[in-house]
């Protein structure tokens, strides 16, 4: 195991995100910002409390399991997957909105979470935000706001740590 | 919440049958109440439906009358996106002697994947699911196990007091012929509540004592006591003989009334698996009023349905590709 960002640069890569977001977004936009379960609802989170004295609209929250709607649910798999909900408490129809995760790799999750979304509604807008965009990408899915671009073997995977539910903010390759 | 799912990642759901809630263990009931969590804002959606079982195919096969549990479970079905084939003895082979493993073959072959079947033989299920390779879930054999119904009664009495741990749970009434009775007791035990069985001798079936709970033969005495009461339907349907000498008796000593709610805690949780005798073993002002979680057990064995037909579905994936 080895060690991708450490505590500092994990904060940095956010800070990162945070810039690209308000360089591209003006300020008075409705805005409602969606972490995938479970290491995406973290960075949403820390995302909200970052954007928030800068968004004068609306700022939403919400969080999304994909569980049901994977790709792959008809193969079978190394550990158990668990069905969470999904807690969005607004209507997404028209909205911004920000599609938050923590590592974008295959692009698989993330054709999920799109199509999670649109069950929702139909937003006006789709972007998305990654903590780390790893290479590898399976399906034609590029993110928007990238807080660290790097290639990673195809044989090891990336795993985000964060305080609020791990020991401390790191991302490690194992 | 989050520190829970990579806890549970160590789990493996490995059942693709749900035959009852006696050989569960308390770590699986809790998984299946978990997963239902995931399932139960569903109905607030604007598309209230998820492609997760597209492409499988689900069979009610119902031997007895049923309007809430079959209902349930096509609409947990439909909402995962799989097909749904109604079947009822009146309109099919077995009103012309089929027997139930052979209508279960045939509907095999035509590519079902799980077979939903309620029996009045206890045991049915246990059957069919040594015959045939699809999934089977119980809903409600003989006087044996009725396992989703248990399991959205815990899930209900979860949602409202978090736990079940040493909540003093009563089951009153027709124990005898009563297989949510049964599994409740496995269901709620295992959770760590401590269940009260409450009836005439005459509804209390042989055996009782060597179950894990206690025996009261009078309301009365043990209502002040009781957090959670779950009133079951006399089941005329099912009675041979005389068990009461008359309802207004019964309803008089087991009835849960108005009157003998104002003994009982003021946040008891009244509950009923339903259909209900209304005025026999439960008033309908005590049926409708504020403590009555009845409909919300209703709304959550939708889930608890959609989350069983999930996880005994990941379950037939994972071993079909083991074998």
């Amino acid at each position: 195991m080895e060690t991708l960002l450490n505590t500092k640069q994990v904060n940095e890569a956010i800070r990162e995100i945070v810039k690209q977001i308000k360089s591209d977004i003006p300020a008075h936009t409705d805005i409602a910002i969606i972490g995938i379960r479970s290491r995406g609802e973290i960075l949403a989170q820390r995302l909200n409390t970052t954007l928030k004295g800068h968004f004068s609209g609306r700022l939403l929250s919400g969080t999304l399991d994909i569980t049901l709607y994977r790709d792959d649910l008809n193969e079978p798999k190394e550990t158990q997957l668990a069905v969470r909900s999904t807690e969005i408490d607004f209507d997404i129809t028209d909205k911004l909105i920000l599609l938050v995760d923590d590592v974008l790799h295959t692009g698989r999750s993330v054709r999920a979470a799109m199509d999670a979304l649109t069950d929702f509604g139909r937003p006006r807008l789709m972007r998305l935000a990654v903590l780390v965009d790893r290479g590898h990408h399976e399906y034609p899915i590029c993110a928007d706001y990238v807080g660290i671009k790097t290639e990673v073997d195809q044989s090891r995977s990336v795993h985000v740590h964060f305080t609020e539910t791990d020991k401390e903010d790191r991302v490690t390759i194992e | 919440m989050m520190g829970g799912k990579r806890k549970s990642k160590k789990f493996q759901w490995s059942r693709k049958h749900l035959i009852g809630l006696s050989d569960l263990s308390r770590q699986e009931i809790e998984f299946i109440l978990d997963t239902a969590q995931g399932f139960e804002k569903f109905s607030t959606r604007s598309i209230k439906k998820a492609p997760t079982l597209r492409g499988k195919v689900v069979v009610n096969m119902f031997f007895e009358d049923s309007t809430r549990t079959r209902n349930s479970f096509t609409l947990a079905a439909s909402r995962l996106s799989a097909d749904v084939i109604e079947f009822s003895k009146k309109a099919s082979a077995v009103s012309k002697g089929e027997t139930l493993i052979d209508t279960a073959r045939n509907l095999e072959a035509m590519g079902v994947d799980v077979v939903v079947i309620r029996h009045g033989a206890g045991g049915a299920p246990k059957l069919l699911s040594r015959s045939i390779n699809a999934c089977v879930v119980n809903a409600g054999d003989g006087f044996h196990e009725h396992p989703t119904q248990a399991l959205l009664d815990v899930y209900t009495i979860r949602r409202e007091r978090g736990s079940l741990e040493g909540l003093k749970i009563g089951i009153v009434g027709d124990i005898t012929h009563s297989r949510v009775a049964r599994s409740d007791i496995y269901a709620m035990t295992k959770l760590g509540a401590e269940v009260t069985l409450i009836g005439p001798p005459t509804l209390m079936p042989g055996g009782v004592g060597n179950l894990p709970v206690k025996i009261s033969y009078n309301l009365d005495e043990v209502i002040e006591d009781l957090d959670v009461i779950n009133m079951l339907r006399i089941q005329f349907e099912r009675m041979g003989g005389n068990p009461f000498p008359s309802v207004r008796e019964y309803s008089h000593y087991f009835g849960l009334t108005a009157d003998r709610m104002k003994r009982a805690k003021p946040d008891i949780i009244v509950m009923h698996p339903g259909p209900i005798n209304r005025g026999l073993e439960i008033e309908s002002e005590v049926a409708d009023g504020p403590n009555s979680v009845i409909l919300k057990q209703v709304a959550n064995g939708l889930a608890i349905r959609m989350g069983v037909l999930f996880l005994v579905n990941q379950a037939a994936t994972q071993k079909g590709k083991e074998e």
